[in-house]
């Protein structure tokens, strides 16, 4: 069945075959202290990093190579592990980085890591970028790969290159060639104008996926990533939709008589668990995508919802006021019976399993405080990350280190105030960081690595 | 019969009103005066058309408040309902849904849920006071349609609600 409610924009993700080649270093050393961060620490000193611009022969060649190294340089910044230096101080220039380094010269201006590449537009019109990473201490290269890609997908290669050299230097996937798709809001605060919108993980190519003629919440990535599921009230109907983003076309889920809300992928892709209410009771149930098979998880008279795979889909973990307040609890992936894990003093919300398995994020509310955290799946271990007036619905970075949420300022009578922005924060709690929008915004969902 | 004049009078009411409140823009027209005199020749108790949503907006009460989490309903909003239910029994061939909404103060998901519950509270004790239940849908909006702006708790009384709305 299918119901093209707004007015879909086709977005077609650039296609894109990435050929890496591993690029042999010049010379080796043995390998002595390594270059390293440890991403599990609290606090850590940003590494020193010089990026320089990727060195080309034309000028079209040029400004690429620019262009990727501002990407790359933005990128690793953000990730609050990674300083990049001003390039004014840069001694060696970048046409003369073609041979090698002068690692002396890059010690002087405190630089631990470098970054160098080159860009050239062959004869086919693609695109050949390649970089290295290099140690400066250690006089040794540490990564070095040469990819293919059409021209008007620089900025996918520099977010690759990024998660390369993130990779490199931590020992964890990074997340930086992902995209997040949101709901931007505008519009007086009881007529707020919903669309549901997509862009890079860093804010650009930014797209709007429906028009805000009908209300669309929560929506969130597939796996799989070419797929967004979402609620719609098209037709005064609220239901769960998935979005194909390549085609646009958008698809109801399931017939069901009442509404379905809150839907989430499971990690293979292949089931979309979600909510049904009917006669005001809400129940968790999942919907095999191929099959198209309904199955009942839950059978409780309380609120049974905001459900969430675990990435192995044996244990689903999803909120519940069934003991009288809303609390956090795990069962088993055919239902059953479900074990409550959030103990706490307040009520615990919209519970996601991290994509590592190792923790589960959600949102907490006490003593008229909103709070987004982290807590072990058997509920140990509670750690709040951030706190206001609201915030909410945090989401996965895929490599389980960074959350994005939202943050609702409270209004006034008169209608002012109320904006909503969405924020990434990293598992430590330090690195808090706006991600910018055009619009208010809210609902966040982070894709996984785009393949 | 006396019924069915008192409602012609009121559409006549009704839309001279709306066309007193149009020229006002425009200024211009001079049959926009007679027409508020018969408005007011009508009287003010009959300013509205029965049995529609002004209509159970204005002599009726067209919805009820909970507490904050709370889908039970209060002896004032059972009142409200026990005149609606009348009000609903007197129109069988109208259809109304029950919108059920939350206040800021929760996210978004359970709030959905909350509203739906709301709703349904208010759709059961209908149909327990024998309003037919093929009369009466409901649907939830969550925190999505607030009716009072700001961060407290007087706005967010008025938000926690179920709203009774003629399709």
């Amino acid at each position: 069945m299918i119901a093209a409610t707004d007015r879909a924009g086709k977005y077609m993700f650039y296609r894109v075959v990435v050929i890496a080649a591993v690029l042999m270093a010049g010379f080796a050393l043995p390998a002595s202290a390594e270059l390293r961060i440890d991403i599990t620490r609290g606090t850590v000193e940003p590494l020193p990093v010089a990026i320089t611009d990727f060195v080309g022969q034309s000028r079209g060649e040029q400004e690429f190579g620019r262009d990727i190294a501002g990407v790359i340089a933005a990128d690793l910044e953000r990730s609050g592990l990674f300083q990049p230096i001003d390039k004014r101080s840069f001694i060696q220039s970048s046409q003369a980085l073609s041979t090698l380094p002068r690692f002396g010269d890059w010690r002087v201006i405190n630089a631990q890591a470098l970054v160098q590449g080159r860009t050239q537009l062959v004869s086919d019109g693609r695109l050949r970028v390649e970089f290295r990473l290099w140690d400066v201490f250690a006089e040794q290269q540490m990564v070095g790969l040469a990819f293919f890609t059409t021209p008007d997908n620089w900025r996918r290669v520099a977010h690759i290159v990024a998660d390369a050299i993130y990779k490199r230097v931590t020992g964890e996937n990074g997340y930086f060639d992902t995209r997040i798709v949101y709901i931007s809001e505008s519009g007086p605060l009881d007529q707020r104008r919903k669309r549901l919108a997509i862009m890079d993980q860093d804010g650009k190519n930014h797209r709007f996926l429906t028009d805000g003629g009908t209300l669309v919440l929560t929506p969130r990535f597939s796996p799989t990533l070419q797929e967004i599921t979402y609620l719609s009230y098209y037709g005064n109907k609220p239901r769960v939709y998935v979005f194909n983003i390549d085609s646009g076309r958008q698809e109801v889920l399931g017939e069901f008589p009442g509404m379905t809300f809150a839907p989430r992928f499971s990690a293979d892709g292949k089931s979309v668990i979600m909510s049904m209410a009917k006669d005001g009771n809400s129940e968790i149930y999942t919907m095999n995508l191929g099959t198209r098979v309904v199955k009942r998880l839950t059978n409780h008279s309380g609120i049974d919802t905001s459900p969430s795979y675990s990435p192995d889909g044996k244990q689903i973990v999803f909120n519940s006021d069934r003991g009288g307040s809303q609390q956090l609890y795990v069962m088993g992936a055919n239902g059953g019976s479900a074990k409550r894990i959030s103990h706490g003093k307040g009520r615990y919300a919209t519970p996601v399993w991290s994509p590592r398995g190792d923790l589960v994020a959600f949102t907490k509310f006490t003593g008229g405080r909103f709070y987004i955290g982290v807590m072990y799946p058997d509920g140990s271990g509670e750690r709040l990350l951030a706190e206001d007036f609201l915030v909410e619905a945090p989401t996965w970075a895929p490599n389980g280190r960074v959350l994005m949420f939202f943050r609702q300022q409270p209004s006034k009578e008169d209608g002012s105030g109320g904006g909503s922005r969405l924020f990434s924060i990293d598992l430590t709690g330090e690195n808090e960081r706006e991600v910018v929008t055009p619009e208010d915004a809210s609902d966040p969902a982070w894709s996984p690595l785009i393949p | 019969m006396r019924f069915k004049i008192l409602s012609l009078l009121a559409v006549v009411a009704l839309v001279s009103a709306c066309s007193t409140k149009s020229d006002e823009g425009a200024a211009t027209s001079g049959s926009g005066a007679s027409a508020s005199a018969s408005t007011s020749a009508s009287g003010s108790e009959v300013m509205v058309q029965m049995g529609t949503q002004e209509d159970l907006v204005v002599n009726v009460g067209d919805r009820v408040f909970f507490g904050f989490d709370k889908y039970n309903l209060e002896p004032d909003a059972r009142r409200i309902l026990e005149r609606q239910a009348v009000w609903l029994k007197k129109y069988p061939n109208l259809s109304v849904t029950v919108e059920g909404h939350a206040d800021e103060r929760g996210t978004r998901e359970y709030n959905l849920a909350l509203g739906e519950r709301r709703a349904n509270s208010a759709k059961d004790y209908l149909v327990a006071l024998g309003v037919p239940s093929g009369q009466i849908k409901t649907i939830s909006y969550g925190k999505e349609r607030p009716v009072a702006l700001g961060s407290n708790e007087a706005a967010w009384s008025q938000n926690r609600r179920a709203v009774t709305t003629v399709r």
